[in-house]
């Protein structure tokens, strides 16, 4: 696979992209890199999110499920195993259960598996603390290891160069192809004799390992993890709106939701907490209302217009 | 575009160095704390008015003493969203874009953990006090700057279990105890502290259940222990739970002359939605509403907010405050390094009485209270006076 001209081109200019955030901390170490973390973090989750749910148009509101048992698999694992082969282990625990999961569920369609998803977060967070419970330790776990801001920083970087390898990889391959045909039409694609349950589970279990090893990532600098913060269940719905405000079709499509959703957040609440519920649900009155397809799309029907213009 | 943001942002600091220079008798303290998501509603009653009620009364005397003269608080407040990384952001943000001179540490125990590595590293002191811990030596070894007052869960544990042993020494109960637990960090830390201590008390725990933290319909849990034949019920509840579990047991007349609730049962609201019914019944936390500081205390806050406090982390909360108060008027400066050091090396006048901090944790607090002719009223302390007896429940 020879990646093409535009491909090259577009390749150098993601990777000055990565090359200029990685740069982030000798200018600014302090709130700034706290607001490139919660940017690199959501970029992750949500460009992961995309990969699966973009094409196929499964909307999985898992996120949370999955970031929790990264976050669990580090504060159980902390005390005895090195912290590298944690986040290796997140992303093996994450993946198998994605695959579980994946296997159960992607048989059935639509809302049925929205439904499911959203439940599975609470269904884990209950069987950890149930497991917890019955063990016999405390349900907070302390995760107290050394790691600085720009540790962190830099891990959820590299990650999300992962996730854009990956999500360009499948693009182009079989996988990536079959996937869209499911999403424009699963019955005619599993006529065109396309394994459509395998082709699934597979691309469900890419988006679970990504969230796991986030979840992973995060739990040393929150040093406590506790169900209720590790499996909030408004982290799956943020990742779906940051997602569906970029554009879920195309491969950066989130990154451009995440980075303003993530900035006017931040103004919303600093400069009004007590409203700030009420001025974000004022804001995506007006995202659905004037810019229905992402932001993606309103760049891509801006580029069509000037080329119509040309032409 | 980035050099239009830079220059806007060195105006804005250009700005904000000129309006700092005109408004010198100014001191800026920042406030990070749950106002929307799972925590608000914990915060709404314990944290954020006693923040404001300090503020206003600090300002209302003419502010801060320093040795430059008396200085204003400017309180910036941000919502967390109940969210850790919300919580470091908006922690990293108060001391490094909004440049505060000092901090109050956020509300629950996850929340001061997730923060204590940015209040470390820019050298605030963080007198937390909604954090129950037990590694609170591991943490303050942590960080130099972290200071703990609510106490520890096997102190909490402890003290249920000393009452208990009284009520049967006095042979008003037997051995036979029900204990319930909500399933969730604290509950399930409670409980597993408190099995060990039961069981070498010499209690038999007749019922040990769990239930999910939410659970809407209490009353199997109820039923169930009062099958059991307790003499004493145990709850180490959360708020809505605590509410549910004494209606139930009102209705299934669970009779028990000891009945415990933990968190919440200090509400105000609490007495005001069971009205005479919880007289005698116990619960987690307490102060001594008869001294004359706390006195005056609950009238402040009553015609401030508008509402009576809690009857304890509200007091501990508003204390946390004084003892900030009282270290920078000592210190006559807001140098943070020479804050710190005297918090730790300081006795402070409270309103829950005398605070010194032993290796950076307050070791005299209130563990158990008890609702006494519509007070609640501290009954197990650590050291701390004016424990009343413990009256035994009689019905409801």
């Amino acid at each position: 696979m020879k990646p093409t001209a535009r491909e090259q081109r577009f390749f150098a200019v993601a990777a000055a992209g990565f090359v200029a955030a990685a740069a982030l901390p000798a200018f600014d170490d302090g709130y700034w890199l706290s607001m490139g973390i919660t940017i690199a973090m959501y970029t992750v989750l949500a460009t992961s999110w995309a990969l699966f749910s973009g094409p196929t148009r499964y909307i999985a509101l898992s996120t949370a499920a999955f970031f929790g048992i990264g976050m669990y698999t580090v504060g159980i694992g902390i005390a005895t195993v090195p912290y590298p082969l944690l986040l290796l282990a997140a992303g093996l625990i994450g993946a198998a259960l994605g695959g579980i999961v994946g296997l159960a569920t992607l048989r059935v369609s639509g809302v049925y598996f929205v439904i499911f998803t959203l439940g599975l977060a609470e269904l884990v967070r209950q069987l950890f603390t149930w497991v917890q419970t019955t063990m016999g330790t405390s349900s907070g776990l302390y995760v107290l290891v050394d790691t600085s801001e720009r540790l962190v920083y830099w891990q959820l970087l590299a990650l999300a160069a992962t996730v854009y390898l990956a999500g360009w990889a499948i693009g182009r391959s079989r996988l990536g192809f079959a996937l869209r045909i499911i999403g424009d039409d699963e019955t005619v694609a599993s006529h065109s004799g396309i394994n459509t349950a395998r082709a699934k589970v597979a691309l469900f279990v890419v988006s679970c390992t990504f969230a796991a090893v986030t979840g992973a990532v995060l739990a040393p600098r929150w040093n406590y993890v506790e169900p209720t913060n590790a499996f909030s269940a408004m982290l799956s719905f943020q990742v779906v709106i940051m997602a569906l405000l970029g554009g879920a079709h195309r491969l950066w499509g989130p990154l451009v939701g995440v980075v303003p959703f993530a900035l006017i957040w931040d103004v919303i609440s600093a400069q009004a907490p007590n409203q700030s519920t009420l001025l974000l649900g004022v804001a995506f009155l007006l995202i659905v209302y004037f810019i229905p397809h992402g932001v993606i799309g309103l760049i891509e029907k801006q580029f069509r217009r000037r080329r119509a213009g040309y032409g | 575009m980035v050099r239009h943001l830079v220059s806007t942002f060195a105006a804005i600091a250009v700005a904000a160095a000129i309006g700092g220079g005109a408004h010198a008798a100014e001191i800026k303290i920042g406030a990070s704390a749950p106002k929307t998501g799972p925590l608000a509603g914990g915060a709404a009653v314990t944290h954020w008015p006693n923040i404001r009620l300090w503020v206003h009364q600090v300002n209302a005397r003419g502010g801060l003493k320093l040795k430059s003269g008396k200085a204003k608080i400017k309180l910036i407040e941000y919502d967390d969203r109940t969210n850790p990384g919300e919580a470091i952001k908006a922690i990293q943000r108060l001391a490094t874009q909004d440049k505060v001179d000092f901090i109050v540490a956020p509300f629950g125990t996850g929340f001061n953990l997730a923060t204590a590595p940015i209040f470390a590293r820019y050298g605030y002191p963080q007198l937390a006090v909604s954090a129950i811990s037990d590694k609170i030596e591991t943490l303050t070894k942590r960080y130099p700057n972290i200071f703990f007052m609510l106490g520890s869960t096997t102190t909490f544990a402890g003290a249920v279990a000393d009452i208990l042993s009284e009520l049967r020494k006095k042979g008003v109960i037997g051995n036979r105890v029900a204990m319930v637990n909500v399933a969730d960090a604290f509950g399930i830390e409670l409980a597993n502290a408190a099995r060990p201590i039961f069981k070498k008390a010499g209690f038999e725990i007749v019922y040990d259940n769990s239930y999910p933290l939410g659970t809407q319909d209490l009353s199997p849990v109820v039923k169930a222990a009062k099958a059991a034949k307790p003499d004493a019920f145990v709850a180490w509840s959360y708020p809505p739970d605590t509410f549910a579990l004494t209606e139930q047991a009102k209705i299934a007349g669970l009779d028990v002359k000891a009945f415990y609730t933990a968190v919440a049962t200090c509400f105000p609201a609490y007495a005001a939605k069971f009205g005479k019914s919880i007289e005698g019944n116990l619960g987690a936390g307490g102060i001594n509403p008869d001294t004359p500081e706390m006195k005056a205390y609950f009238a402040a806050h009553k015609k401030f907010i508008g509402k009576s406090p809690d009857y304890w982390a509200s007091a501990v909360t508003y204390a946390s405050l004084q003892i900030l108060e009282q270290a920078i008027e000592g210190v006559g400066t807001t140098d943070r390094k020479a804050v710190i050091a005297y918090i730790k090396k300081n006795t402070f006048k409270t309103v829950i009485g005398d605070v010194t901090y032993k290796n950076q944790n307050s070791e005299k607090f209130w563990t158990v209270g008890q609702w006494q002719n519509g007070v609640f009223y501290g009954v197990r302390s650590t050291g701390r006076p004016g424990a009343k007896p413990v009256k035994v429940k009689q019905g409801w």
